[in-house]
């Protein structure tokens, strides 16, 4: 058996989700290759090549892949799918977004944003918004598969030595092409790795009043999460999301400030260690899942929690 | 330009599923049933264009048991022109509805597939990508907006990182994410103007596919649960209980 992981990377650095990706390949097979796409990526090939468990990391460079496209990118994959009985990515949007089509073109199913390995071909995902969780095997001869990453710890960035060999990428389709990106930049640890989380919900009110949110996260060193109503409301940008729809977070402390608990919502927080909720409604179903539930006015609490974690910061011993 | 749009009929939104007794599936009888949240916004979206004059035909698609054309129907009431219910008792995985569709889009020729990102029932999120890979267009995932300027569509999607811009060229499939619009509710008229639109029956058969599931699902089991913890009385008390768990250090 041997597994092929398609890293997801900034042109310059690989993502953390790669790291993570790796070790459930890790699982499935001996041999763990990682297939680098991009332009100019030899930095990102030399950091996958030292991932400790990688045995060869294969390099496609051309001016297409700068920002690829899954239309660019399926075809590669497959192209280099051959020797492989798995081929794996993070269910992040980048691996969701090429992996189904890898799998179409290798006419398999793929199986989707897996937590758990059991076997060769045996798995465990969520259905219905996390409310369902099912075992499920295939029966096809590769299995393309997308992992859910806060379910599989990160592989060590340090302590491999892998071969290193580069391919010719098919030629660009020209069906599709990057215009831009709108980053939303922040000093934050990112929010899918993050050991903290804040996450505020309708209960805000406005986006000027999120800042209450954003205050209490930098207090502690979190990252910022949003409940889909804050943003769909305007009061944090898309990327901020947790749930059912956007991103699945395990932090070991998760802050729900404002947030009623929607089944969609603790799709994407429930497994973190520590939940933490303040809300107004006592019969708040956020308070079903929290470990700690502070039934109050958050315009009241969470300045008052700020003030007294940064007090705590500043004077360790008191 | 002709659009289609794929929809799928799923348990509401609202309601909680459980899971059969002996553990064999999910029970979904006597649901209330609706919709796929993202398809509607698919729906909507495709209406917009029709209403901007961008598009002409509007096509609906459903692959599912008997009752489907209910769902259908709710399309139609919306504002779609015409349905095409693609009859299968049983489980389709995204592999075999991507092939069913393909085979729809190959006898209506759209311009445009648009469909959800993701069905709320298995939250698959493939099989888009897998139309577009068996067609051999382009795709654009994860939408919330959607901009038609010739031969081509400049397409936000919502990402990890972001809004990534990208343009792609028609025919496209484009999946849509929440943000792209509000979808309308059929009014009192429309939803009986829509009990008189062409609902077409197609079988797997007929369409030359074999639905037969790749993926077996052998065990269905309630998530580790999460027991309420305390509530505690003050933010005084709550750091205090923060501290007690190590959180500060
Ligand atoms: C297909 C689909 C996908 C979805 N995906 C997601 C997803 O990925 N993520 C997600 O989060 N949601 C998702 N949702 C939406 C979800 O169902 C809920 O609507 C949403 O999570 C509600 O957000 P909220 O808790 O911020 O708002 P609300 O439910 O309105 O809750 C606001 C809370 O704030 C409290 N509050 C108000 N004022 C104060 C105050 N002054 N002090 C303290 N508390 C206060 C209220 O008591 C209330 O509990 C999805 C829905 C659908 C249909
Ligand atoms: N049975 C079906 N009939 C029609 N469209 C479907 C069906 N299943 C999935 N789709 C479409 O594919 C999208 C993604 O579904 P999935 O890949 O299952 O998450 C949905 O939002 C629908 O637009």
């Amino acid at each position: 058996m041997s597994a092929l992981v398609l890293a997801q990377h900034d042109g310059g650095r690989l993502e953390a989700a790669t790291l993570n990706t790796v070790t459930a390949a890790g699982k499935l097979a001996e041999a763990v290759d990682v297939l680098v796409a991009g332009r100019a990526v030899e930095q990102v090939a030399r950091e996958a090549a030292r991932v400790a468990g990688v045995r060869r990391v294969i390099t496609a460079e051309a001016d297409h892949l700068a920002h690829p496209m899954a239309e660019d990118l399926a075809p590669l994959v497959v192209q280099q799918a051959e020797p492989y009985t798995h081929l794996l990515a993070p269910a992040t949007t980048f691996g969701k977004n090429v992996m189904p089509r890898v799998a179409a073109l290798l006419d398999v199913a793929q199986i989707s944003d897996i937590v758990e390995v059991l076997g060769p071909d045996r798995f465990r995902r969520y259905i219905y918004a996390g409310n369902v969780l099912t075992t499920v095997e295939s029966r096809d001869a590769k299995k393309v598969i997308t992992v859910r990453t806060t379910a599989f710890p990160p592989a060590q960035a340090e302590g491999g030595a892998a071969e290193m060999v580069a391919v010719e990428a098919p030629p660009a389709t020209g069906l599709a092409r990057f215009v831009g990106r709108e980053v939303h930049r922040s000093e934050r640890p990112e929010l899918t790795s993050a050991r903290f989380v804040v996450s505020g919900g309708r209960g805000l009110g406005s986006k000027e009043n999120f800042r209450l949110v954003e205050e209490l996260a930098d207090a502690l060193g979190a990252a910022v999460g949003a409940s889909r109503a804050a943003v769909d409301a305007g009061f944090a940008p898309n990327d901020w999301q947790v749930g059912q729809t956007g991103k699945i977070v395990a932090p070991e402390l998760y802050i729900a400030v404002g947030i009623s608990g929607a089944i969609q919502h603790l799709a994407g927080m429930k497994d973190s260690k520590i939940i933490v909720a303040i809300n107004k409604d006592e019969e708040a179903p956020i308070f079903q899942v929290a470990d700690y539930g502070l039934v109050a006015d958050l315009f009241k609490a969470v300045p008052e929690l700020t003030e007294a974690i940064r007090k705590l910061k500043a004077n360790p011993g008191a | 330009m002709k659009i289609l749009i794929p929809i799928k009929r799923v348990v509401d939104a609202n309601v909680r599923v459980r899971i059969r007794s002996d553990g064999s599936g999910v029970e979904t009888e006597h649901l209330k049933m609706a919709m796929n949240p993202f398809d509607e916004i698919a729906v909507e979206e495709a209406i917009r264009m029709k209403e901007a004059g961008s598009a002409e035909d509007l096509v609906a698609v459903s692959i599912g048991g008997p009752r489907t054309p209910e769902t259908l129907r709710t399309a139609l009431a919306m504002g779609a022109d015409r349905a095409v219910h693609v009859l299968v008792e049983g489980e389709v995985q995204p592999l075999e509805v991507a092939k069913l569709l393909r085979a729809v889009v190959e006898r209506e020729q759209p311009r445009l597939v648009l469909m959800g990102k993701q069905a709320i029932d298995d939250d698959s999120n493939q099989t888009p990508q897998m139309l577009a890979a068996l067609l051999g267009w382009a795709q654009a995932t994860y939408a919330s907006r959607i901009r038609l300027e010739g031969e081509e569509l400049e397409v936000a999607r919502e990402v990890d990182e972001g809004i990534e811009v990208v343009r792609v060229r028609l025919p496209a499939v484009v999946s849509v994410d929440l943000r792209l619009n509000e979808p309308r509710y059929a009014s009192l008229p429309n939803i009986m103007k829509a009990k008189r639109k062409p609902v077409a029956t197609l079988t797997p058969a007929e369409l030359g596919v074999d639905v037969t599931p790749r993926l077996v699902y052998t065990r269905f089991e309630e998530p580790p649960g999460r027991k309420a913890g305390v509530k505690v009385a003050s933010v005084q008390e709550l750091v205090e209980k923060l501290q007690a768990e190590g959180v500060f250090g």
